[in-house]
Formats: C-alpha cells, structure tokens, sequence
C-alpha cells in the first residue's frame, strides 16, 4: 500500500519536473509563467520528499522488518493502518491547492518566512494542515517501527544480530520521533502568524526571519539523513549478497550510522551560511558538517572493502547498489565542498545546491528504493523479475540521471541562481543537455511499472533464496511470504 | 596557481565534451576580480582535487574489485570482515585531511567578516523586485530595475548580450576603495550576489547584515538575486560597475544634484496631459511587475487596477493605499520608495487610465502636504 502510493506520487513529482525542465529547456518564458513555476518547484519538493521518498521506505519497513527479525506483523496493525490512511488525506489537500484561486504553495519546500506567511497565498493554510497530518502519520510509522524492532525480535537475536536495514530503520525511526515535532512547530508558528496576528517571524511585530530558518533546518537536516539512513541499510543488505562475502565491519557500520545521525543535530545552520551568523558560529558549523564525512566515508570503504575479493554478479539490485556508491559519493564530494563556509558564499543558492542534493537523493533515496524493489520482489511476490527489462530500466536510468544533474555542478560554478523560471544566456546550453537527460529519466521510470506489474502477474517462480548469497531470516521462508510468518519464533544463534 | 587550476579547469571540460569545448559551456567558477573572490577560488580548487584523489583511490580499488573479482571469472569469496587497523586508518586519515581544509578556510572566513575601516558605505535594499541602494554618507539614493524588454522575455524579439542581467541605475563603486554594503530588505528575504566579487549576502526585513569588497579592476560585473522572493525571482539582477575614483567622484556630483532637482518638482505647477505622460513611465518600472502594463493584475495576489474601487473610487483612499500601503499583502508603502512628483503621476495615471476616466488628477504638492499630515 505504501509502495504504492509513493509510486504514484513519484510519478505526480515527477510530471512536475518535466514541466520544470521543459520550461527550462531554452532561455525566455514559454510554457509556464513565473507565478505557476514557483508552484511547480514547491510542489515538486514536497511531493518527492513527503510523498515518495519517506512513505517508500515505510513501506519497505512494513512489509521487510518483521521477516527480517522473525516477527509476525509489525507490532501495531491498528496504528499502522492509520498511519498510512492519513497519507492520502494529507496529499488530497496538498494537490487541492492546485486548483484553489491563488495557486498552490509558491514560496520552496523550504518555505521561508515571511515569503509564506506575509507574502503568502491563501492555500498556504491548507499546506500547513496537510504537513501536520504527515507528520502525524510519520511519527506513527516511526513508533510502530520502533515497538516491533525493540520487542518482536526472535529469540537469540540480539541487537548487534540485527541486519543492517533494520539497524538503519530504527535510527532513522528515533529521527523522525526527535523532529516531526519540531517541523509540525514551525508551521504552526506560521498557522498563528498568517491567522491569529501573532508575530514570530514578522519584523515589523518584533519577529524574526531568521528564527524561522532556524527551526525549520533543525528539523531539516535530520530529514535528510531519515530519507538516506534506510537506503545505506539497504544497500548494506544487497552488497554482500551479491559479492556473496559478509559485510565488511558490521559494528563499525552501525557506530557510524549513529554518529552519522548525532551529528545530523548539530550542522543545521550549513544551509544558512549566507543569513549573516556570527563568524564563531559559522566556524562552529563549518567544523561539525566537516566532522559528518568521516562516518560517511567509513560507509563508502566498507562496502568497498565488502567487494573486494568477494565473488561478484551483477542483477539489478547489485547495479543500483553500485551506482548508488558512487554516485552517492559524489553527492558527498559535492557536500565537502558546500561545507566550507568561504566557498559556500559562492556556491549557496546556485545549481551546484541542486546538481548536490538531486545527486545525493536520486541515486541515494531513489536508487537504494529501486534496489531494495528488485532484490525483494521475488519474494513479495513469489515470481522472479525480468532481468532484461531491469537491467534496461538501470542503464537508462543511470545514464538519464546523470545527463540530467551532473551539468547543474557546471551551471551552478558558472553563476545560475536555483528557482529561477529564465536564465541569462549564457546558461542555454547545459540546460538543454539538462533537460534532455531529465526527460529520459522521467520517460524510464514508466519501464519499473511495467516490470512491476508484470512480475506480480506471474513468471518464472522464485524459490525461498533467490540470490544465492542472500543472507537473513526472510530467506527461510516460501516466496511468496505467508500471511503471518513466524508464528513460532524461529532460533537465531 | 589561478593560472594553472583554470587550465586544468578547461582542460577537465575539455576532456568531458572534445567537441563542445567553447566559452559557453564553462564548467568552473571563474577566479572572480577579488582578494576574496580569488582567495575562495583557491579554496575551491583545493578541496576539488582533494576529492578527486579520494575519488580515484575509492573508486578505482571499487572497479578493480568489479573487474577482477567477477563470479564469472571463477573468484571465490575471500572470508574477511573486519580488520581493526585499517578500520581506525580510514577513519583517521579523513579526519586529518578535513583539519588541514579547515585551516586556510577558517582564515578566508574571518577575513569575509572584517568589515571594519571602510572608505564607503552603501546601504542595499531589497524590494520585490528590485533593489535600491542608498550612499548613506551622501545623502542620496535609487532603485535599479531590470531593463530587459518584456518581448525578449516572451520570445517575440531576439534576446540582447546582456538578457537579463542588465539594470536602468547600476550601483557605481570606485576602484581601490574598501565598500561595505549595508544590506536589508523590505518585505521578504533577498540575497544580493556578485560571483566576480566573492560577496553573496541575504537581505532580511528587520535585520541590517554587512559585507565589504574592494576591486582593483575597473568594469562591469552583474550577479542575481540567490534567495527566492517570489514571483519575479528570476527578474532582479545586480549591476554593479567599478570605475576609476575621479569618475566616481563626478557622478556622485551629478548625483546630488539630480537629487536636488527631483525635490524642486514637488513644486512645480503640473498640467494634467505632463502627469499622464509622467505616470504612464513611473508606473511601468514601479507597478507593473505586479498590477500589470494593461492593469488587470494577477488576481487575488496583485488585484486589477482597471475598474477597481480604490482606482475609481474616493480620492483620498487611493492617495492612502499608495503612500502608506496595505498590511499584511504585497501591496508596499511607496511613499518612502518614490519622490512625490512619481507619486501624483502615478496616481492621477491610474484614475485615468485604461478606461478609468476619472478625470481628476493629484498635484506633487497636494502628495507633499498629505505625507507631511502624517
């Protein structure tokens, strides 16, 4: 269910990047006016970053961690049940806004005031009850996680037993607990600013800008880990599957994903840089986004040192693995660079933002989701995929993506601001290339539905352990899973 | 060392597209004209291959491993896991690689906040969407719009050299003198950027930030707006053009005195056809952003002005909405933005304008004594 939601809204965010990028593709206004791009780019964001990417991964949590630890179900069916129904509620009123007269949000997913509240349009209220009503469902979905990792473990699993998804899910599940509330504060601080006349964020009431900013980030920059953590997990299950050879420094993986979601707490204010922070302040934050690459970088040779000498295949899930490592480092590259504070100056609100966080998000979140569809699918299912249109699908995907973002780390150097709807001319010829390798991206996506579709319709019929490296409790089991696994918890030594 | 990374810089481009190597398709920052901009670009430049050599080892054990490693080669699995030494290695060897970033980054950063002693102070406004910069030590000030015709824009003329970037009043700086910008914002956030300068700050309403710069080479350098403020985001470029001290000294001059003739208007005796004529042009570079060249607005943010209450309405209404503006919409005071003869012309152009036949019109002098009630 979840899957299938977040498949849905990807392909909605999606329909909006292409009219993003075609508006893009040449200099001068065409398509779009500026008033409907700004909605496109908001929307865009919240789509893909609330819609796609968070109910995907519960999705993946829902249905793999209870066979993962020799649970039955989740712990909480109820909850989880509304959990999920409140998504479509919240998107219903999100894309309402659409239609309704003032257009949808127009101010970035990232809403600064006064731009939102003030400056708003009228539907920005509806946007907010659509935040509070996902968040709700977030912070419910992160409980359930939680209750089934900490009490339906079987037998003799202990927590340094626990695969790596799992590990990685209950981190990010204490994330989301630590700062839905907090982002579901800031909106209501705009609730109260845009209806009820109070001033949090209006200067002219004694306010303040920059608090917004402020609150909004500490919030943010542990979302970006909630959207990445479960994907490292991931990622950490198929590498070793395919180089059939055990995971390279399995307590060092799960030290570092702690630290890596510690230090998410403390590095907010990097996407500020330019709001005038005292120099101290700055330093403070330089340093401690800097710190962030040295757990992230364990990851990276971990799974390096994981293929080395193994014995390696290349299905599906192991190309999306592999290019989810590099290409997620470079996204890091670029991140080490935007963490200089001097440089940052340079690069902040430029498309090398963009070309950094698409890179990290796309092959990071998108890649790891696709892996984790084609290493499971088989038994979800009980039939295997096709691995001629799979591999298809990667290849078009990898080469798409990249002649989509990689020219924005040039355009970004060269000067282009992000979010604007026309360029200077200068600008013309990458995004073109840009767009052109968008609307590739965007076109294949439509190939993973039909693989999808196909493969649960039927097929050549998966044995319990499809992959012969595989390892894990959720490989015991027939393929399809039984309704209710695990009824009596098996042994794990 | 700029030198020489711009040529490895070319070359890299180069080398990713051998046929498409052309000014257009730049792929680096460019030094910029600086001691900050140039002191960030080395900074760039370093922590650029600092990566690429991290890259190249990871990468390259990765695609050893994907080479030589292969099942259908007949690899077996070797059976190691964990191997404490290398583990605190790579750990370690990161961590003194970011110390040694952080060093010559530290002191840029402290240098980018020194703006104490500096020979000119310029105070720069953000306004949706436009930007107004004031010489606070002498005493005048104006609004710099985007002159970029809208028929290039909709594609119905060809596109100039500098589309887009290109402004009525450039901000003047002199050559060889430490500028420090005062920077601030009158409804929502801007950021006022010049890449040549290294200088990038956010302008917030309420908040005064300050950056300096100080060029040594005279010209023309444009930059944007880098925080979206809506609508016309992607329309309110900076110029800014550095010329020789002598130059800038003339034009401060003519400066002041433009500014003392702009004040003599608010008593001149005005007829009715100079104030249309006067406020067909004020109201295209001060309203029609949002209100629209033809008035019907982009409703419900920017309400139409033809045949509207206020346009057709009560005099003293309108007199008020313009000068002190609406709370709590886009509507701005425009009564500290523009001179009163602007004022009148604009107001008396909207009561007679695209079928708004009022027939009645507003002197500069009654605008005057209306902001002076106050």
């Amino acid at each position: 269910m979840y899957l299938i939601f977040s498949f849905a809204m990807f392909l909605l965010g999606g329909t909006m990047a292409m009219v993003i990028r075609a508006e893009l593709f040449q200099p001068g206004l065409q398509i779009v006016q500026p008033e409907f791009f700004n909605q496109m780019t908001t929307m865009h964001g919240l789509i893909m970053v609330f819609g796609a990417v968070m109910p995907a991964f519960v999705g993946l949590a829902n249905w793999m961690i209870p066979l993962m630890i020799g649970a039955p179900d989740m712990a909480l069916p109820r909850m989880n049940n509304w959990s999920f129904w409140l998504l479509p509620c919240a998107f219903l009123i999100l894309v309402s806004t659409l239609f309704m007269e003032g257009g949808a949000p127009n101010f970035g997913w990232t809403f600064y005031a006064p731009l939102s509240t003030t400056y708003g349009p009228p539907s920005t209220t509806f946007f907010i009850f659509a935040i509070h009503i996902m968040g709700v469902s977030s912070i419910m979905g992160a409980i359930n996680v939680i209750a089934t990792v900490l009490n339906m473990r079987a037998p003799g699993m202990t927590l340094m037993k626990m695969p790596m998804f799992v590990w990685t899910w209950l981190i990010t599940a204490f994330l989301l607990i630590a700062v839905m509330p907090v982002l579901a504060g800031v909106v209501t601080m705009m609730l109260m600013d845009i209806n009820f006349g109070t001033s949090f964020f209006n200067a002219a009431g004694g306010g303040d800008p920059v608090l917004f900013q402020h609150v909004f980030w500490f919030f943010g920059h542990p979302e970006v880990y909630i959207m990445i953590l479960p994907a490292f997990g991931a990622i950490s299950q198929i590498i070793p599957a395919f180089s059939r050879k055990r995971l390279f420094g399995y307590a060092s993986m799960v030290y570092a994903t702690g630290a890596i979601a510690l230090l998410s707490f403390l590095v907010w204010a990097h996407h500020m840089f330019t709001v005038g922070v005292p120099v101290a302040g700055q330093l403070f934050f330089m340093y401690a986004t800097l710190l962030i690459a040295v757990p992230t970088g364990v990851k990276v040779f971990n799974w390096v040192a994981t293929m080395f000498r193994g014995a390696l295949t290349f299905e599906a899930p192991m190309l999306f693995a592999i290019a989810f490592v590099i290409l997620f480092s470079i996204g890091g590259f670029s991140g080490l660079m935007l963490a200089i504070a001097p440089a940052d100056f340079q690069y902040h609100d430029t498309y090398f933002v963009v070309a950094h966080f698409h890179y990290v998000l796309v092959p990071g979140a998108i890649f790891g989701i696709f892996a984790s569809a084609y290493f499971w699918l088989p038994k979800w299912t009980g039939h295997m995929y096709d691995e001629t249109l799979a591999k298809t699908h990667f290849w078009l995907s990898f080469v798409g993506m990249n002649l989509a973002f990689f020219p924005m780390h040039f355009l970004g150097l060269a000067g282009m601001p992000r979010r604007i709807p026309d360029y200077a001319l200068q600008f013309a010829d990458f995004n073109m290339v840009s767009s052109i390798g968008a609307f590739m991206f965007g076109a294949t996506q439509l190939l993973f539905l039909l693989i999808v579709v196909k493969c649960a319709r039927g097929g050549e019929k998966a044995p319990a352990k499809p992959w012969e490296g595989a390892e894990g409790l959720e490989w015991e089991i027939p393929s399809p899973a039984p309704y209710h696994t695990f009824a009596t918890p098996p042994d794990v030594k | 060392m700029r030198v020489h990374a711009q040529r490895v810089g070319a070359l890299t481009g180069g080398l990713l597209f051998p046929a498409l190597s052309m000014a257009d398709w730049t792929v680096n920052m460019t030094p910029g004209v600086t001691g900050t901009s140039n002191d960030i670009f080395n900074l760039h430049m370093t922590i650029f291959w600092i990566c690429v050599a991290i890259g190249a080892v990871v990468f390259g054990i990765m695609f050893w491993s994907i080479f030589a490693h292969r099942k259908s080669q007949g690899a077996k699995p070797a059976n190691f896991h964990e191997n404490t030494l290398v583990e605190v290695l790579w750990t370690l060897i990161p961590l003194v690689i970011l110390i040694i970033m952080a060093i010559p980054a530290t002191a840029t950063l402290i240098d980018m906040y020194d703006t104490t002693e500096s020979d000119i102070d310029i105070k720069v406004t953000g306004y949706q969407w436009k930007w107004q910069y004031e010489y606070i030590n002498e005493d005048f000030g104006y609004f710099s719009n985007l002159t970029t015709p809208s028929d290039q824009i909709r594609k119905r003329q060809t596109k100039g050299e500098n589309y887009l970037l290109e402004v009525d009043n450039p901000m003047v700086i002199p050559v060889g003198k430490k500028v420090r910008f005062l920077l601030t914002a009158n409804d929502v956030i801007h950021s006022w950027w010049v890449p040549d300068f290294g200088v990038k700050k956010d302008a917030i309403p309420g908040f005064i930030n300050e950056a300096w710069t100080r060029v040594d080479k005279p010209g023309t350098y444009r930059g944007q707006c880098t925080e979206l403020c809506g609508k016309d985001h992607g329309f309110m470029p900076v110029v800014v053009k550095a010329v020789p001290e002598e130059e800038y000294n003339t034009w401060v001059a003519d400066q002041k005195a433009a500014a003392e003739k702009e004040r003599e208007l608010t008593q001149k005796d005005w007829t009715m056809d100079e104030l249309m004529e006067r406020g067909e042009k004020a109201y295209a570079t001060a309203c029609a952003a949002c209100h629209q060249v033809n008035g019907n607005g982009v409703p419900p943010a920017f309400p139409a002005l033809r045949g509207s209450a206020i346009a057709t309405g009560d005099m003293a209404a309108h007199i008020d909405v313009v000068v002190n503006g609406v709370s709590g919409t886009a509507m701005q005071a425009f009564g500290g933005q523009l001179n009163e003869a602007d004022l009148a012309a604009i107001i008396t152009y909207e009561r007679n304008a695209w079928g708004n036949n009022m027939g009645d019109m507003v002197t500069p002098k009654e605008i005057f004594d209306y902001k002076n009630q106050q």
